[in-house]
């Protein structure tokens, strides 16, 4: 027997986890004494929260020098660390996690939804992705994912009377529950193989080669199976339009970018730790996801009536692109213009995207509606609202000078970057969804701009709820900045180094 | 490289934002605040191009002026790099005079629904990426200018145009956005294949300079790859022959404002694009593309020409004319030679300015009679016989009449590709001199037929009686929009076309105003292609 000996734990790296959790219990708390016409202040804290768990992050970031160990000791080193690449996707999820809140306020409050429930689990969520940034070892990668994922079944299911928020909130858990199966699956066999669940020991033994070779290409389809189901890559995308039309627009929201970037990490995590001497393995696979997911994304895409499955379906299409980058990581050294490329766009995207929600929520405020015929002459009444949607479609559609562009732009170059037949090509299949894709996001800037609003419609100026205009606020500004001078964005893109990567 | 002013060329492009940014803050009723906002910036841009005129030392017109280069995004290694020769001078110059003449000419005649101050803000968006697009000296911020005007066109015509706008809209806006996805994987395509090959890889960015100096010593067989992601980028936007398709839509359908500087400017970033990145950074591929470049270019004369003789609607008429015209001008570019290229940059300025005429006239026939059927419209020199004068010498101009600017873009175009340059006749690559030489012909007839449309247009609706729908003694006569919307040239109108029929005619006695400009720049830039 090998005594235990308890890890030393650094808490100033480990400071965002523990005031999330703080957080959490005092939102309970609260919830618990706060008169029910009062419970808004849950939203507040949760805020607040989200904001005070930043403070660390920063003050780790300004601090700088090497990798911490969050928990070092005797065989503990190396599986949950802080470093730059740990740091930069804590902030995103931090931030998309505010924003989150910033669109939940009026919602929740004016539509009598249990409030302090709903912020516990945003929270959980929250946490589970800041984990997951700094996961390197199979089992705390397997519990972050669990942790993110569980409050998010009951989010998307959380109009509990609403026949299709049911069935959005069934439909994820269950699938969700057996993707989880097959990569836990996946990971018994890597442990078994590698006889650790360290990724990096995982990363060496991985070699395809030996008598194992069968079951190694085995554990690494299914790791990657069910990370495809988190990220809705296709053909495992068909949960996303569903539960994202069900869920409440807030929610939907949250798991179209922060749920969906943390499966991103994840799967990011494995593919350079994990992963890397199995590019024969993983590049094919990850490849013909990429392409699927960008195609049948889009032409689905084209037919949607509904603006908010519509922007599901955007965004299963715009993962096929984060994909083509990872698709082409260790492919004549473009490892690293591949990870820059995928975290740029994670956090360009959730910009983008929280914003296109956010309008959304603000405009079915009036309408009752997310129809995209509803959005007929929205110019005439609502000029700010449109002013804004058209930004983040045309960002989303990558038209600079919007934030998109940089985002697309940085995938291709990974693609470019690796050259050769796969990269080129998958550049081209990129290049031509890229222009189907600006076909809907078009449709929809058609209707506010150029069709006349519908009979007997109310087209008094709307009002916008200050949280609302907040979150407008904040995505508006980082999607314009983001396309003006990505130097900011590029910048941090720079400093994420992935311990443990590029060494091997 | 003359590193004077730094400033001046970033004023002159980004001066109409401010503009935009007073605007956001007016209120939507107070239209003519708006309007006077907007052309205030405006003018001061011009005022700003006029000052670079002045400063603009055109002893060294081959060397860039004002530059300046400064950080942008280093990771990428783009940076902020912009400078003005003689090629982009005259380019940059006429977006900033057309912009303030179209504000002028939208003063009374901003078109349904309204909401002149959207209108005017798109029309300062626009200014920003034009002016931009001929400035910039760095591949991906000349790829954002080039975008820049996307969306603000896209709204002008699906907003403000005509019935079927929102499908000439669509159109418009995909076709373009096709070709610039694959320009864009061209060029990260070409940076990063030049970086890999250069014996300083560090120093590698997207400057104009870098490429100048990498571009050429790629391998020829990727070099043509790369050349025809550019080639459909940059075509679309012409449009070149087979990918014309979206224009006679988008400019029968834009407003009048709209289809003026789609024409006059809008169109050129695709031709300038050619002149200025694909030839140069690539000329051992533009060595295999011109033949391609030089019979499309052909065939979109022919079939320019063709297509306006069956136009029933003049405006129609005159988008196919475009056509016909930027074929012209490619067929120029597709020479490799000084002459060929001055030529098309020639003819860039005097389509311009020519074609941008014919559209305000083509918009105001139509807020006269409310409608553009050729059929219909006679008389218009008894009528209106000022506005019929201004169409007979627009017309004119079009068909390439000497001393008129039209002709000085047309002329030496086929002298040029009479004898294209040496390396497009060097029998070891294979001899085009005769390819070159059926085309002169067969583009010499195409000027021909460009007469024969255009006389014929202006004798249906100039010559002979004003129909009696709208003469006024008809039975049609008396109708919610009789003859009494038909006057003659107003004031907002002079004023807006003075200048371009004053600069058509300049530039048609004496076209060495311009041949002086460009000549340096364009001996430099073809030096690539030996003699």
């Amino acid at each position: 027997m090998i005594a235990f000996s308890s890890p030393i734990i650094d808490y100033h790296a480990l400071a965002p986890e523990l005031v999330l959790a703080a957080g959490i219990c005092l939102v309970l708390l609260v919830d618990l004494f706060v008169p029910a016409h009062r419970r808004w202040i849950t939203g507040t804290i949760s805020g607040l929260v989200l904001l005070g768990a930043l403070l660390p992050v920063v003050t780790l970031a300004v601090v700088g020098g090497d990798v911490r160990d969050v928990l070092s000791g005797e065989g503990i080193s190396g599986r949950y660390v802080v470093d730059n690449f740990a740091l930069v996707l804590k902030a995103l999820f931090l931030l998309s996690g505010y924003v989150v809140v910033l669109l939940s306020t009026n919602e929740m409050d004016d539509g009598g939804y249990y409030q302090g429930e709903y912020y516990v689990l945003l929270l959980s969520s929250v946490l589970g992705m800041v984990m997951m940034a700094s996961s390197r070892d199979l089992v705390s990668v397997f519990v972050a994912l669990e942790f993110l994922s569980i409050p998010a079944y009951m989010m998307a299911a959380w109009k509990k009377r609403d026949r299709k928020s049911n069935e959005a909130g069934v439909k994820y858990y269950l699938l969700g529950v057996f993707a989880s199966a097959v990569m836990l699956y996946g990971m018994s066999l890597l442990y078994g193989i590698a006889g650790s669940t360290q990724l990096t020991v995982i990363g060496e033994k991985i070699t395809l080669s030996g008598p194992q070779t069968g079951i190694q290409v085995v554990g690494v389809v299914f790791v990657i199976v069910g990370f495809a189901f988190k990220v809705s890559a296709v053909p495992f995308h068909t949960w996303a339009p569903d539960t994202y039309e069900g869920a409440p627009t807030p929610v939907t929201a949250f798991l179209s970018v922060a749920s969906k970037a943390a499966g991103f990490v994840g799967l990011m995590i494995m593919v350079y730790l994990a992963f890397p001497l199995a590019r024969d393995v993983y590049r094919p696979f990850l490849w013909v996801l990429a392409a699927l997911t960008m195609t049948v994304g889009n032409l689905v895409a084209l037919k949607q009536k509904n603006l908010v499955r519509m922007l599901a379906y955007s965004s299963v299409s715009q993962g096929g692109f984060i994909l083509m980058a990872l698709a082409m990581a260790f492919t004549n050294g473009s490892e690293e213009s591949s990870l820059r490329a995928i975290i740029v766009y994670l956090i360009i995207y959730a910009a983008t995207n929280l914003g296109a929600f956010a309008v959304v929520i603000a405009v079915a405020r009036r309408t009752r509606s997310a129809e995209i015929s509803s959005y007929a002459g929205l110019f005439n009444y609502a000029p700010g609202l449109t002013v804004m949607m058209t930004l983040f479609l045309a960002s989303l559609a990558g038209i600079p000078p919007l934030g998109g562009w940089y985002a697309k732009f940085g995938a291709f170059r990974a693609a470019v970057d690796a050259g050769g037949g796969w990269g080129y090509t998958i550049a081209i299949i990129g290049a031509a969804n890229a222009v189907v894709a600006t076909a809907y996001y078009i449709t929809v800037m058609r209707e506010m701009w150029m069709k006349p609003v519908p009979e007997g419609a109310d087209t008094s100026a709307v009002k916008v709820p200050a949280s609302l205009v907040a979150a407008l606020t904040i995505t508006g500004l980082a999607t314009l900045a983001f396309g003006v001078v990505p130097g900011i964005i590029a910048k941090v893109g720079s400093l994420t180094d992935l311990t443990g990567a590029f060494h091997g | 490289m003359i590193q004077e002013q730094q400033w001046l060329l970033s004023l002159g492009t980004f001066l109409p934002l401010v503009g935009v940014l007073v605007m956001l803050f007016i209120p939507k009723k107070d239209e003519a605040t708006a309007k006077g906002v907007a052309l205030l910036a405006a003018v001061a841009t011009l005022g700003v191009g006029i000052y670079t005129l002045v400063k603009f030392d055109y002893d060294q017109s081959q060397k860039l002026q004002f530059f300046t280069t400064n950080k942008w995004i280093s990771p990428i290694k783009a940076t902020y790099t912009i400078g003005l020769d003689g090629i982009s001078l005259p380019l940059y110059i006429l977006s900033m005079i057309i912009t303030v003449l179209v504000m002028i000419y939208s003063w009374n005649h901003v078109p349904n629904p309204g909401n002149a101050k959207a209108f005017f803000i798109l029309m300062l968006v626009l200014q920003v990426g034009m002016a931009g697009t001929f400035v910039a000296q760095d591949l991906i911020l000349f790829f954002v200018f080039f975008e820049l005007v996307l969306l603000p066109m896209y709204f002008m015509i699906g907003v403000w145009g005509g019935e079927n706008r929102q499908y000439a809209s669509l159109k418009f806006f995909l076709y373009t956005m096709f070709g610039s996805a694959l320009m864009l994987v061209a060029f990260i395509a070409m940076f990063i294949i030049t970086k890999n090959h250069a014996t300083n890889p560090e120093a590698a960015n997207f400057s104009f300079q870098w490429f100048n100096e990498n571009g050429p010593g790629i391998a020829r067989n990727t070099a043509i790859w790369i050349f025809g992601g550019m080639f459909v980028g940059f075509a679309v936007k012409v449009p070149m022959f087979p990918f014309h398709t979206w224009l006679p839509d988008a400019h029968t359908q834009a407003p009048t404002q709209g289809s003026v500087i789609l024409a006059a400017i809008l169109l050129k970033l695709g031709t300038y694009g050619f002149v200025r990145i694909a030839l140069p950074f690539l000329p051992q591929a533009a060595k295999t593309w011109a033949p391609i470049i030089a019979v499309l270019a052909v065939i979109g004369i022919i079939y320019g020409a063709l297509g306006c003789l069956a136009q029933t609607d003049m405006k129609r008429l005159i988008a196919f004319s475009s056509v016909a015209h930027m074929g012209f001008v490619m067929l120029g570019i597709s020479t490799l030679t000084p002459l060929g290229i001055n030529a098309a940059l020639f003819g860039m300025v005097a389509h311009g300015l020519i074609t941008g005429m014919l559209f305000f006239v083509a918009g105001s026939v139509k807020e006269r009679y409310h409608t553009l059927e050729i059929k219909r419209l006679s008389g218009m020199l008894k009528q209106m016989p000022h506005l019929g004068w201004i169409l007979g010498f627009c017309a004119m101009a079009s068909l390439g009449l000497p001393g008129l600017a039209g002709f000085w873009g047309e002329f030496p175009a086929l002298l040029a590709s009479w004898s294209p340059a040496t390396i497009l006749t060097d029998s070891a690559m294979g001899n085009h001199e005769l390819l070159y030489r059926v085309l002169t012909v067969v583009s010499a007839f195409g000027t021909v037929l460009a007469a024969g449309y255009l006389l014929w247009l202006y004798q249906r609706t100039a010559f002979g009686e004003p129909s009696e729908e709208f003469s006024g003694h008809g039975d049609h006569g008396h109708d919610d929009h009789g003859h009494s919307d038909i006057h003659d040239v107003n004031v907002f109108e002079w004023i807006a076309w003075t200048p371009l029929l004053i600069g058509i005619v300049v530039l048609g006695v004496v076209p060495s105003l311009m041949f002086k400009v460009m000549d340096p720049a364009v001996q430099q830039l073809t030096s690539v292609f030996g003699k």
